[in-house]
């Protein structure tokens, strides 16, 4: 049953990869409900499923089977160049490596997302300027992104993905490739920015020390989500994980 | 979004100037060569453009270019002249002959005998002195280029192998120990032989060549006004049996002489084929991997909602930009190198068509390295940016 309150649902959701001796079944029927306004974290060990998963939900795979609802469309159903659009319109991305065209300024970087959309050159660069004084580089525009420390780039990364309005955002890793206070600092930005009620936000971590950030936590296992849990009970799990290991040595 | 990718491609420096020099060196080596190539072949029937006036050549059949003089009986001439339509004939020597030179060296020469009477046949462009001179005795017209060259004197009698001056009106030449004295000095088109040419009349002329009962190299026809060429040239066909062709088919048939019976085609081949091998070697990979190192923003951006044919265009606008690019600078460098080796050291001739064989090389070169990175393109599955 998909609530309006729901942003995204997956009832049994199916991936598999290869044929034969080589197939790999990615997900063995999810189910997950993201609301509104909702900050979910996926968590789990690798190769549980969490990269298929939020490949499925921003639209970039497609489910074998299940059903599934993303912003009230089920982007599996969509044909490739229907996908693509509908990606560009509702959802937004932050990757690990950041992904900053090297060779452009910042503010063109930012830009990237509406100019692929065709939206006019000054409208678009006036929008990323705008976005990038959001994430505190106003000033630095026309910088290159390799002048910026490893935290700007994500900042960087996050006002490209925050310029077209997305109600899906989608932020693998955000914080693996910075240190512990910059990945703060970044998760408290992404945090403030996307607070809206009409907006979602998907992250993958294995940062235990961004729990907090999330509203709740889905803990995936073998192609499940085994459960939903507070960032409070993630946390407790994981000490209660961790003094278990600690007596078994 | 093309000026993101333009700063793409031109933000990568080493792989730009990478795809820049191969496309422009193999500009360079394809242009170079076909100019060269083309100025070698336009100087072979360089006496042909140097006689406009002739609307029709008649030659012995069995001569295969201009160069290649099989002498006619000098009855073929009054042959020619009794065809209905012929405005005027004139015969014309040309030959290769020794010339003893003021300082007792010896030098080949190209020697031209023109109609006694008319003079047709001498360069239109006298640098000293006047055509009419030929009227006087013994007088023979010499190149500029022969004068400065092979005909230069030593400035030092004594010293024969010293410093040279060119040659000048008023000295002496012996051509088969008969007295040629230069009365003028004419610019001409290079030939391929590349060895002096003289202008003389046709009865002086055969008096320089050694003894021989045919002596009518050539015959230049006039057609009477009102005649057809192409009809007169096969009436005088028809009526002689002599080889009769208009100045356009002359020029084509001592061409393909050289094209057909030498190896300069091939060896010119060869060298363009190289440079279009080492465009496709260079530039090509040169791209391939600039898109290849690309290939994870263009993930990204597929993913961000870039449609594919997006993409695609963004790679076919890099690739014409640096296949413009490597093709100007190419066409520079290959113009600049033409018209800074003085005089007419290198036979280089740019026509229009080499350009567009140039541009049509590097399309090719661009269009299928883009074609091999836009497969990439194509293939690019969006969810690769969320494996690292």
């Amino acid at each position: 049953m998909i609530e309006p309150t729901n942003s995204i649902v997956c009832n049994e959701v199916f991936k598999t990869f290869g044929v034969g001796d080589s197939m790999v079944r990615a997900l063995r029927g999810v189910n997950l409900q993201v609301r509104f306004g909702e900050m979910m974290a996926l968590v789990g060990p690798s190769g549980c499923g969490k990269t298929t998963l939020i490949s499925i939900l921003a639209g970039l795979l497609q489910r074998d089977e299940g059903e599934l609802a993303v912003l009230g469309t089920d982007p599996s159903a969509l044909s490739n160049h229907e996908r693509t659009i509908w990606r560009g319109k509702n959802v937004g991305f932050i990757f690990q490596q950041f992904n900053l065209i090297p060779q452009v300024s910042i503010l063109e970087n930012v830009a990237v997302p509406l100019l692929l959309r065709h939206h006019p050159k000054r409208d678009a660069l006036d929008r990323a300027a705008k976005l990038l004084e959001e994430v505190g580089l106003k000033g630095r525009e026309l910088t290159r992104p390799s002048k910026l420390s490893g935290g700007q780039q994500q900042r960087v990364a996050i006002a490209r993905a925050l310029v077209t309005g997305p109600r899906l955002l989608v932020c693998d890793e955000p914080t693996s490739a910075l240190d512990g206070a910059t990945g703060q600092k970044v998760m408290g930005l992404i945090r403030e920015l996307t607070a809206a009620a009409e907006r979602v936000v998907i992250v993958v971590t294995h940062d235990e020390r961004i729990y907090h950030f999330a509203d709740r936590i889905a803990h995936l296992d073998d192609g499940r989500v085994t459960h939903v849990s507070t960032p409070a009970e993630a946390l407790a799990e994981s000490a209660e994980r961790m003094g278990d290991a600690a007596k078994r040595h | 979004m093309r000026t993101i990718a333009i700063k793409m491609l031109f933000g990568d420096t080493a792989k730009f100037y990478g795809i820049l020099l191969g496309l422009s060196f193999a500009t360079l080596l394809i242009a170079q060569q076909a100019s060269i190539f083309v100025g070698l072949m336009s100087r072979t029937y360089a006496l042909i453009e140097e006689t406009p006036q002739a609307d029709l050549w008649v030659t012995d059949p069995t001569m295969q270019f201009v160069d290649d003089t099989k002498p006619m009986q000098v009855t073929a001439l009054q042959r020619v002249r009794s065809v209905d339509g012929v405005g005027w004939a004139v015969p014309l020597f040309k030959g290769l002959l020794v010339a003893k030179l003021p300082s007792g060296a010896r030098q080949i020469c190209d020697v031209v005998g023109v109609d006694d009477a008319s003079l047709i046949g001498v360069p239109a462009r006298m640098i000293k002195g006047d055509v009419s001179v030929l009227r006087k005795p013994d007088t023979i017209i010499i190149e500029t280029r022969g004068a400065r060259s092979r005909l230069a004197q030593p400035i030092n009698p004594a010293n024969p192998t010293g410093p040279k001056r060119p040659i000048e009106i008023g000295e002496e030449l012996e051509l088969n120990e008969r007295r040629a004295v230069i009365g003028g000095i004419a610019e001409t088109k290079p030939t391929f032989q590349n060895v002096p040419t003289i202008y003389t009349t046709y009865s002086r002329a055969i008096g320089f060549a050694p003894a021989n009962r045919r002596t009518l190299s050539m015959i230049l026809v006039k057609a009477a006004p009102g005649v057809s060429v192409t009809e007169l040239r096969d009436r005088i066909a028809r009526e002689t049996e002599l080889a009769v062709y208009t100045p356009d088919d002359f020029a084509w048939t001592t061409i393909t002489y050289w094209m057909t019976q030498t190896g300069i085609p091939i060896n010119f081949g060869i060298a363009i084929a190289l440079g279009f091998l080492v465009g496709v070697a260079i530039a090509g990979q040169m791209f391939y991997n600039f898109t290849l190192d690309n290939l994870k923003y263009f993930g990204a951006m597929k993913a961000m909602g870039a449609t594919t044919a997006r993409l695609l265009g963004l790679v076919a606008l890099q690739g014409a930009v640096a296949g413009v690019l490597g093709l100007g600078l190419g066409l520079g460098v290959t113009s600049i190198v033409g018209l800074a080796i003085p005089g007419d050291k290198l036979a280089f001739k740019m026509t229009w068509h080499i350009p567009v064989i140039a541009a049509a090389a590097v399309i090719f070169i661009v269009v299928a390295s883009s074609l091999f990175s836009m497969r990439r393109v194509v293939k690019l599955d969006p969810s690769e940016v969320f494996q690292g």
